[in-house]
């Protein structure tokens, strides 16, 4: 399952990001919020309009990113 | 004599650094600029409890020694010891986020690796108490082998524990080397990554699940309808408030301002002087110190949502509205500031990392009503638009005044839309922000951020404005016209305005429009007390004139169509300097700036001319 079809409020961990599909700067943007793979992720809120961005826990941080920034990202949910 | 030794403040952003610049150094800031880059220079005193004075630096918020933008670039450079006309620090005070401990120790490992000493302010814990952790400051210190200083910056604790920690660091004053060399890779991030969340695991002694404040404040202000609400809500309190509570302020300022001038009236024979001074200097300048109450309720509010926390969701629940003209919501922050002034909204998409996404931002910024232009529209429409009810409680001026904002919001969003499909064409990078924690903002915090904001505008008043008002003055004042002439025709400011007269006649603007537009190139607001000196001057020494208010004699000699041209000239208003430089700085180079005045003018021009031909046809 990607992050961006994570159901609100469900526990996940990372599994796997797909580094390649995200831009450079978006990719080291994501590590430098720490996004990594095994970190645990909770997807919280949707924005208003069109339901993106997200709005994830990421760790102890609340990061922010669109859906397709999303879609990079491979979770499960944690046991 | 040795210069007082430096720290430097690093830490990452929302870590609380400005709340504890502001409490190690209090009012004694210096706010400037480093020279070639456009990056703001925040240094300040601050002693240490033996008396030894510090220079503390302020530097940029960064999430890594990995620059990805300018700012970042700065906080680099400086810690490297490479940034031009700045000392290689002597230390290094590193704030934390205590209530995200794994991913700033990550910036803080960085850090200590740069070999220069470092203590860690340990900030924001009352924040990690209130989400039930508890963190072992001294475990902390001996995993990190640095000291660690719990503080609260916001509430002024542990500031005096942290001056301690820093007068044994500081030692003899004498510099380290730097240790590590440049670069950092990205397995270097995710291995470092990988410590700080051991460490912080380690020092991390208590933790029990409570429902974090900022969640359950969040599942109001980002709800999918209560969220826009409280957001269109909030600004138009905030836009209420501009108009309805500076009122008196503003009222108090201008008799104030209509005191002085008739102090001088009487007090010096009439002649050059007293004619400068009533004329030139108090009018002119009154009509524009005159706006402070609503430029600084306007910031009060910008500060206000930016210390809470509440600005980012701002820009989470515009980022899809922002996306449909190729931005982000990153630009709403500086679109939002820029209703202040363009000048702090160019500077703040600094924080937008997509040179594309920053440079369209840039380029629309001065198409939002910035609070310059509210002394020209009140002016405006105050003396030519009829206060008629439409339906209760609704007046026509309002509905002017609102169009008029609207129009600007529109117009920059069709010029961003145009500008992404054109000129700054490119695939867009998306949108990444870290939300932080609500906070309650410190009063004190605020209070010095309207303070550098007055500052700065009683200085553009007391130099620019003043300069162009005196320059206007006298340039409209002489050669004095013989009996029968118009001095505003005559006068040398006068020619030059027939001059430009011939070019927006065509647009219904009359002889006063063209004089009061080229002084207002210094500032929008100057359009106001230029058009107040003039006719001024033309009232002459017919004292009963003299002392009549600008608007009513604008009601008498404008017709409603070169009113709502004029209105919709300063819609689109090309004509700042101040926006312009910052452009040249922000852009580094003319092009952009060129650009900028060249579309904004000719869109000027014609929705100006279509204004006044659409209205005059209407039979306004």
């Amino acid at each position: 399952m990607r992050l961006d079809q994570l159901p609100l409020k469900c526990p996940a961990r990372v599994s796997a990001v797909a580094w390649d599909e995200l831009a450079e700067t978006a990719a080291r943007r994501l590590r430098e919020l720490g996004l990594d793979e095994g970190v645990t992720v909770e997807a919280l809120h949707v924005a208003p309009f069109g339901k993106d961005p997200i709005a994830c826990r990421v760790g102890r941080m609340t990061v922010a990113l669109r859906r397709a920034q999303a879609h990079c990202i491979s979770v499960e949910y944690a046991a | 004599m040795n210069p007082a030794p430096m720290v430097a403040l690093v830490g990452n952003p929302n870590a609380g650094k400005s709340a504890l610049f502001n409490a190690l150094t209090g009012a004694r800031q210096k706010v400037g600029n480093y020279p070639g880059v456009t990056v703001e220079r925040k240094a300040g005193r601050m002693a240490l409890a033996d008396g030894r004075p510090i220079e503390l630096i302020d530097l940029p918020g960064t999430y890594s020694l990995e620059p990805a933008s300018p700012d970042e670039q700065v906080t680099r450079d400086v810690l490297f010891g490479k940034q031009e006309g700045e000392r290689l620090p002597q230390a290094i005070l590193c704030v934390v986020d205590a209530t995200n401990l794994d991913n700033h120790l990550r910036f803080t490992l960085q850090l200590i690796a740069l070999g220069l000493p470092v203590v860690v302010a340990l900030n924001m814990v009352d924040m990690a108490e209130r989400d039930g952790l508890r963190i072992d400051a001294a475990k902390l210190s001996q995993e990190l082998g640095v000291p660690v200083i719990p503080t609260v910056a916001v509430r002024k604790r542990g500031i005096d524990e942290l001056k301690a920690a820093m007068e044994i660091l500081v030692g003899d004053g004498a510099t380290r080397k730097i240790a590590a060399g440049p670069g950092f890779h990205h397995e270097d991030i995710v291995v470092l990554q990988r410590r700080a969340r051991a460490i912080a695991i380690a020092a991390t002694t208590e933790e029990h699940g409570a429902r974090k404040v900022s969640h359950r404040i969040d599942s109001i202000a980002l709800h999918p309808i209560a969220g826009p609400v409280v957001l269109f809500g909030l600004m138009f309190v905030v836009f209420q408030a501009v108009f309805a509570w500076a009122q008196a302020p503003m009222d108090a300022i201008t008799a104030g301002f209509d005191w002085l001038g008739h102090w001088v009236e009487a007090t010096f024979p009439n002649g050059f002087v007293r004619n400068l001074l009533a004329e030139g200097v108090i009018k002119g300048t009154g009509a524009v110190v005159t706006f402070l109450p609503q430029i600084l309720i306007l910031f009060f509010f910008i500060l206000l949502l930016e210390a809470t926390g509440y600005m980012v969701r701002a820009a989470f629940i515009m980022d899809r509205l922002m996306a449909r003209v190729g931005l982000s919501g990153r630009a709403f922050i500086p679109l939002l500031s820029s209703f202040a002034c363009a000048v702090p909204g160019i500077m703040a998409t600094r924080t937008i990392d997509d040179p594309r996404d920053r440079l369209t931002t840039i380029l629309i910024a001065p198409l939002t009503t910035c609070s310059a232009r509210l002394p020209v529209y009140t002016l405006i429409i105050g003396s030519c638009i009829p206060n008629r009810q439409v339906i209760p409680y609704v007046g026509l001026q309002g509905i002017v005044l609102f169009g008029l904002f609207v129009m600007g919001i529109v117009c920059a969003l069709l010029a961003a839309l145009v500008l992404r499909k054109t000129v700054t064409k490119g695939p867009s990078q998306g949108f990444m922000m870290e939300m932080p924690k609500y906070q309650a903002p410190s009063v004190r915090d605020v209070a010095l951020g309207l303070w550098t904001r007055a500052l700065i505008f009683l200085k553009r008043a007391g130099t620019i404005i003043l300069a162009s008002n005196v320059i206007l003055w006298v340039l409209a004042s002489y050669p004095v016209a013989p009996a029968g002439k118009l001095q505003t025709e005559y006068s040398i400011a006068g020619r030059i305005a027939s001059a430009i007269e011939v070019v927006v006649k065509p647009i219904g603007f009359n002889h006063h429009i063209a004089l009061a537009l080229p002084p207002a190139m210094a500032a929008r607001e100057v359009a106001v007390s230029a058009l107040a000196t003039t006719y001024a001057i033309d009232a002459g020494d017919d004292t009963d004139k003299a002392s009549e208010e600008v608007g009513p004699k604008l009601a008498k000699d404008w017709s409603l169509p070169t009113a709502l041209a004029f209105l919709m000239w300063f819609v689109f208003a090309p004509q700042c300097l101040s926006t312009i430089a910052v452009t040249r700085r922000e852009t580094n180079g003319w092009k952009w700036p060129a650009f900028m005045v060249g579309y904004l003018f000719v869109l000027a021009y014609i929705a100006a001319g279509a204004t006044f031909w659409i209205a005059t046809w209407a039979g306004l």
